[in-house]
């Protein structure tokens, strides 16, 4: 299978740092460098990622599994680390690009779908005009074809296409998840990042959303990185699975060994708890 | 160094007609980009054309041809004032209604009808100067978009235009890009002119006082109208419930932007030229011909 994503030593400290914040936090300790104060909201993190894959970030919240996501899409600028994305022939080395650059990935290879849709998603416009805005974004300029493409987005994500005209104000919960989705979709990126997409969603709406992922995941062979503290999400979607604990992965391997034998106590005890 | 009421010439200090100048410049190598200038307190508020009127002042000399327009017209209020400070401060200069005898035209609302020529200098007057502020309050991720010309989010204000309007409903500040990157605001005129900006003979200067930004569209520049590939940029037709184009009630234009007026006695709605020179210009014209008839 074709690699899409490499990351080495990814860190991310949130204040001004010092010498001894990495030695000093840990999954062990806590997040917070006792010397400076900074908050160290993920270290050493590095992880390898193919095309039509799942990847699932799991952890209690707060051990940085969003930061991982935020950073690879570029709404928070990385500390450390390097990170190799590969496309078409080409590699890209994320945390070295220039703004243009993030902004050209970010708008046509990568989609993300927010736990928060007012995040993803611009509640002042229609549904329409916020996948036609990706599309304008990717360069096409043709109304018919933008709304004809809008269309079949929603369509597939089981959104109404007559309600492509309203405001995502008018949606339910669920239905905003699908129109961000549809969104992501829209330019066929090979990699999306989905952080808590199901959360805080009724449990038929998320098994509904569940089973739209898997589908696209199946159909387009799209990449994807799973971030969740639901146990069962990463069950159902996740290939391999990320543990973290205060900024650092504990644990690291096929969903089903983890889940079958956790070997660090931290996991054992999520897994027994979510039996 | 000429005096006239106290104040040097052209009522700036010579320092901030050389700020001003040095603005324009920029501006032209950097056709559409807005060059911050630190624009003046002048004797009368921000918001009446002072941006404008800065440009005019650092530019005019003795012996140029002032013609000031306000919604087409010479002889309302703003334009009458402006004209005469210009005329006050700047000794030497010249007045004119005429659009074919002035050599600086300093105008708001309107570009006059008649085409500009390569010895013509155009100065509009600006409100707002950055077509993004609509969609970007913060002005430091404005310019970035600038920049890289990141201007999808103008285009995702048309798509909902159009789908909410069917059809593309901005009247006047129609957002156009200039020499193929960057998009202006062209000031308040309405769509009807903004094609007279593309390839245009004269230089034309905008200039915003209270935002205090300088931009211009140089001579045979492309300014080019956003639109879709399928939707394309239209103007104004003025035509009536048949599809016939209205006429001006006073010189029969049928070619020219036109104002609707409600008569007062009938209720009856008229048109007519908003540009007066060249409303009087057609009349002449068509006086002279129905003489020559005879
Ligand atoms: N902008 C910020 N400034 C300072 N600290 C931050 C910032 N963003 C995140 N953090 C801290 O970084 C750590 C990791 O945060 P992150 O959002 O990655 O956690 P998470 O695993 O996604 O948690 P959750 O499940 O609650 O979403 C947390 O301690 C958080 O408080
Ligand atoms: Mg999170
Ligand atoms: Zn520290
Ligand atoms: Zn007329």
């Amino acid at each position: 299978m074709k690699k899409i994503l490499e990351v080495n030593s990814f860190s991310k400290v949130y204040g001004s740092g010092c010498d001894c914040c990495f030695a000093e936090t840990g999954p062990e300790r806590t997040n917070i460098c006792p010397g400076c104060g900074s908050v160290v909201a993920a270290h050493d993190v590095s992880f390898s990622l193919h095309q039509g894959e799942i990847l699932g970030i799991m952890g209690e919240s707060g051990s940085g599994k969003s930061t991982v996501v935020k950073s690879l899409f570029f709404d928070e600028p990385a500390s450390w680390g390097q990170a190799s994305f590969y496309d078409n022939g080409s590699r890209y080395d994320l945390f070295e690009l220039n703004r243009a650059q993030q902004r050209q990935l970010r708008s046509q290879r990568f989609g993300m779908v927010y736990q928060n849709p007012h995040l993803g998603l611009n509640f002042a416009i229609s549904a329409g005009g916020n996948i036609a805005e990706r599309l304008l974004v990717a360069g096409d300029s043709h109304y018919q074809r933008i709304r004809s493409r809008a269309q079949d987005l929603l369509q597939r994500t089981e959104v109404l296409p007559e309600r492509m005209d309203e405001i995502p104000r008018n949606f339910s919960g669920g239905m905003q998840q699908r129109v961000q989705i549809a969104k992501a979709l829209a330019t066929d990126p090979p990699l999306l990042f989905l952080d808590e997409v199901t959360t805080g969603l009724d449990l038929s709406v998320q098994a509904a959303i569940l089973d739209l992922i898997l589908e696209i995941q199946h159909e387009l062979q799209t990449a994807m990185i799973v971030v969740t503290h639901d146990l069962g999400v990463i069950r159902l979607l996740a290939d391999r699975t990320l543990v973290m604990k205060y900024g650092r992965i504990i644990e690291a391997g096929l969903t089903d060994q983890i889940l079958e034998d956790p070997q660090h106590a931290y996991t054992q005890r999520l897994v027994a708890s979510a039996l | 160094m000429s005096q006239n009421n106290g104040y040097p010439f052209g009522f700036l200090d010579e320092y901030a007609k050389k700020e001003v100048r040095r603005s324009v410049l920029k501006a032209i190598a950097l056709p559409g980009y807005q060059v911050p200038y630190s624009s003046r307190e002048m004797p009368m508020g921000r918001g009446f054309g002072t941006g404008g009127l800065q440009l005019t002042l650092a530019l005019i000399g003795p012996g140029e041809v002032l013609k000031v327009i306000d919604q087409g017209s010479d002889d309302s209020v703003n334009a009458v004032n402006l004209r005469s400070f210009v005329e006050l401060t700047c000794p030497g200069i010249a007045t004119t209604a005429k659009t074919e005898e002035a050599s600086l035209i300093q105008s708001r609302h309107r570009i006059p009808e008649k085409a500009l020529n390569d010895r013509q200098l155009l100065v509009l007057q600006v409100p707002y100067p950055d077509p993004l502020s609509v969609v970007e309050p913060s002005e430091d991720r404005r310019k970035a978009m600038h920049g890289e010309a990141d201007y999808a989010r103008l285009l995702v204000k048309l798509y909902e235009d159009i789908v909410k309007f069917k059809e593309i409903t901005i009247s006047h500040r129609y957002p156009t890009r200039i020499n193929g990157h960057y998009i202006i605001d062209p000031s308040p005129i309405p769509r009807f002119d903004v094609p007279k900006l593309h390839q245009s003979a004269a230089l034309a200067l905008l200039g915003a006082g209270r935002e205090k930004k300088i931009y211009a569209v140089p001579p045979y520049t492309d300014a080019v109208p956003i639109a879709f590939d399928d939707i394309p940029f239209r103007i104004e037709d003025f035509n009536d419930d048949q599809g016939r184009r209205r006429t001006c009630q006073r010189c029969g234009c049928q070619t020219s932007y036109l104002d609707e007026f409600i008569d007062s006695t009938s209720g009856e709605k008229l048109y007519q030229c908003s540009d007066i020179d060249w409303c009087n210009d057609q009349l002449t014209a068509t006086q002279h011909l129905e003489e020559v008839d005879i």
